[in-house]
């Protein structure tokens, strides 16, 4: 049995990775895919701890898993209006680097 | 109780007004004339109604409409009373009222803002009306606010024209000040009564005969600031010379019959009050008999036909405030009734004449107008008889009533009765100066010499001379009968009107203080038999003295027109001191008029409103602006930096909580 601490170590990484690359890089699409990182990190700290109260009660909870699998519909759904919107700014503005992506500038 | 339906009274002009004001721009003029002429004849025949029930009515009569204003156990109700001296004043006010808004609709027939000028009028006698009729302080002062109001808007009825503009608003501004004092005698009146209700407070007085003075005194002073105001006394008569750049109906009405005796009518309605006080009825006497002696001399030498009048209006002002002030309401209310008739046609001649000689007011410029102007001249000449004092014309009647009275009184009464009688001389010269520069010797208008010459009809181009009614000049003519008629109907009251309260002591039985004794009480020196001799006397002394009068002006300025001159020459201080009015304006604008402007201008114009007031808001704004510039900066339009700011403080947060620095050990 793989501690829990283990799982969590990994998720912060993933996670810590995620924050990282969604700061740090300027495609666009880059960036979304650093935010699936980050919301993957936390579905793995779900289904850990998820695992870990069933054992600590004796019963199955599946609190957890049901957040996962929210999680993922609405990454899903993200993805798609997303990508949706990426396209749309690219035919826009013929670029991906988000630093010229500034519109919403006073 | 009956129900005279009392309300009406004032609400009918109230209609007049709203209809002619808001619709009469588009209305043609004979549906103005129309409804202006019903709005003030619907409340005279309402009183004449009254007059006939009046008989048979419990006295006072109240009408409550219901409350108006309560506050805890202080209340004050929309609720008029009816008593004789109510009854005088709502005769007077409505009859005078309707003849004059006839005569307007001659004289004013040709002026652009005729709509315009009969809502004001209608407005005025709605307002009047509320005066005279309130059964409370608070009521009664709407229509003191009011008339001053209706009394500045027809002043600047000509607004185009600066002096008519500053006319009306140096009477509103004068007024205002006598204003304050009546608001401090109702405030008085509510912390010493806990009501405003005239009932309520002269009961309470009445059960009380232990008050005297004290601040009743108070109270008593207060009001008589207010009177001087309205009523143009000493020291606040200086706006009543110059509202007479208004239309001369307007003079006639308000400066003359009506508005004006505001003063004198506020005093014999507080009557209860000004008998406690000796002090203050001292105070009333000595501001009347010294306004009446100061305006007469200065309308000695006055040139303008309409400013002499209104001297002549301050100073008869003032034999009522001296009627009063010696404890002889009755007296005094009598003199109003009888100005009233008088002087309204004083003024309505006057404005006849101005007439014929297309708005020419100055008297110089006229003469040898008796045979053009017959019917003006002899209405005229009954008002100027009356005025001043010979019998048995109305004015002699009131006025020697008055002087009686102040003969007899104790404490200083002959002085006063001395000066008065001087004042009487005064009047009938300068009433009798007018009368001979206007109608007798050499024509001095310059119509005539239009006419002379058969010449083509010009305008003037002395812009000294204010044009009134018409703009053009034209051959001097007598005044169409929509404005003679009025005329002579005043003249026959003027005749007349005094023999109401003809005086014991010449055989009447003065009916006119009988019928007012339950609302003013009785005159303090009623008559006997023993008294009679006195009244007699008097009589003559001051018959001797109105007809001294009138021989020093037909001396001066009949026999030998050329002594005026010469006298003016001969004692130049004594002219320009006269002439210019005891330079009371000049005095008023260095005490009181330049410091008030130089706070207004440097104090509140510069330090309050442009420093501490705007000052303080711009200072809120651009701070505010300040801080938001600063706080957009963080509105980048740059994902990342959002992203970094909020991956920052998220880390913030964590290590705070890690560090055990939550909310709840914030919350302790």
């Amino acid at each position: 049995m793989v501690p829990i601490a283990y799982y969590l170590v990994l998720s912060a990484v993933l996670f810590s990775i995620g924050v990282a690359a969604f700061l740090i890089k300027r495609n666009i699409i880059t960036v979304f895919m650093s935010i699936e990182l980050m919301l993957n990190a936390v579905n793995l700290a779900f289904i850990a701890f998820s695992r870990q109260w069933s054992q600590t009660t004796g019963h199955l909870q599946v609190n957890g898993q049901i957040f996962v699998f929210f999680v993922m519909v609405v990454a899903a759904a993200e993805a798609a209006v997303g990508l949706a919107i990426i396209i749309a700014v690219f035919r826009a503005r013929n670029t991906l680097n988000v630093d010229q992506i500034d519109l919403m500038k006073l | 109780m009956t129900d005279l339906h009392l309300w009406l009274i004032p609400l009918v002009p109230l209609a007049g007004f709203l209809v002619n004001g808001l619709l009469g721009r588009k209305f043609q003029k004979r549906v103005v004339t129309t409804v202006a002429l019903v709005a003030s004849l619907i409340p005279l025949l309402q009183v004449a109604v009254i007059v006939t029930k009046f008989g048979s009515l419990a006295l006072p009569h109240i009408e409550n409409l219901g409350p108006w204003i309560q506050a805890g156990s202080f209340h004050a109700d929309f609720s008029f009373q009816l008593d004789q001296l109510t009854l005088v004043m709502l005769s007077v006010v409505t009859g005078v009222g309707f003849l004059i808004h006839i005569y307007s609709v001659g004289y004013m027939g040709e002026e652009d803002g005729y709509w315009r000028f009969f809502a004001y009028m209608n407005l005025f006698l709605f307002f009047m009306l509320t005066l005279v009729l309130a059964e409370n302080f608070l009521l009664m002062f709407v229509g003191w606010e009011g008339v001053g109001l209706a009394s500045y808007l027809l002043i600047g009825f000509w607004y185009t024209r600066d002096a008519a503009a500053n006319a009306g608003k140096k009477a509103f501004i004068v007024n205002r000040i006598g204003d304050f004092g009546v608001l401090l005698a109702m405030f008085l009146l509510i912390e010493h009564f806990g009501s405003v209700s005239f009932t309520e407070v002269f009961s309470a007085i009445a059960a009380h005969p232990a008050w005297q003075g004290g601040f009743l005194t108070a109270i008593a002073l207060f009001i008589v600031l207010g009177a001087t105001g309205k009523s143009a006394q000493i020291p606040l008569y200086v706006w009543l010379p110059d509202a007479m750049e208004g239309p001369t109906p307007v003079s006639a009405l308000i400066h003359a019959a009506t508005m004006v005796t505001a003063g004198v009518y506020i005093v014999a309605r507080t009557h209860v009050i000004f008998d406690r006080s000796p002090y203050a009825l001292a105070i009333v006497a000595i501001i009347g008999v010294a306004t009446a002696f100061f305006a007469a001399t200065i309308g000695l030498v006055q040139t303008d036909i309409k400013r002499v009048l209104a001297y002549a209006t301050i100073s008869q002002l003032g034999y009522m405030f001296l009627g009063c002030g010696v404890a002889a309401y009755s007296a005094g209310i009598f003199h109003l009734v009888t100005h009233a008739f008088f002087k309204a046609l004083l003024f309505l001649a006057a404005g006849s004449v101005i007439h014929a000689l297309s708005g020419e007011q100055d008297m110089r410029a006229m003469g040898g107008l008796r045979q053009k102007i017959p019917i003006t001249f002899w209405t005229m000449t009954a008002a100027v008889l009356a005025i001043s004092g010979f019998p048995p014309l109305a004015g002699f009647v009131s006025k020697d009533e008055i002087l009686y009275q102040t003969f007899i009184a104790p404490n200083g009464g002959k002085l006063l009765w001395a000066i008065g009688l001087l004042t009487a001389g005064l009047t009938s010269f300068y009433m009798f100066r007018l009368w001979y520069l206007t109608f007798f010797g050499e024509s001095r208008t310059q119509t005539a010499a239009i006419e002379e010459e058969a010449a083509p009809v010009h305008a003037r181009s002395d812009t000294k001379l204010v044009l009134e009614a018409e703009p053009q000049a034209h051959p001097v003519h007598e005044s169409p009968w929509i404005m003679l008629g009025p005329l002579v109907i005043l003249a026959i009251l003027s005749v007349i009107g005094g023999w109401m309260g003809w005086p014991e002591g010449l055989g009447g039985s003065n009916w006119f203080s009988r019928f007012l004794e339950p609302a003013v009480g009785v005159l303090p020196a009623p008559s006997s038999p023993e008294s009679h001799l006195t009244e007699l006397i008097l009589a003559l002394v001051s018959t001797f003295v109105a007809a001294s009068g009138w021989l020093a002006a037909h001396i001066m300025y009949y026999a030998r027109p050329e002594l005026p001159a010469r006298l003016t020459a001969q004692f130049p201080a004594r002219y320009a001191l006269l002439k210019n009015k005891y330079w009371v304006d000049e005095i008023y604008a260095a005490i009181v008029v330049a410091p008030v402007l130089f706070i207004a201008r440097w104090v509140l114009a510069v330090l309050i409103d442009r420093g501490l007031i705007d000052g303080g808001s711009l200072t809120a704004g651009y701070s505010a602006q300040g801080l938001g510039a600063l706080v957009a900066r963080i509105q980048s339009g740059n994902i990342r930096s959002y992203a970094g700011w909020l991956a920052f403080f998220a880390a913030a947060l964590l290590a705070a909580s890690y560090f055990g620095w939550t909310t709840h050990f914030f919350l302790q």
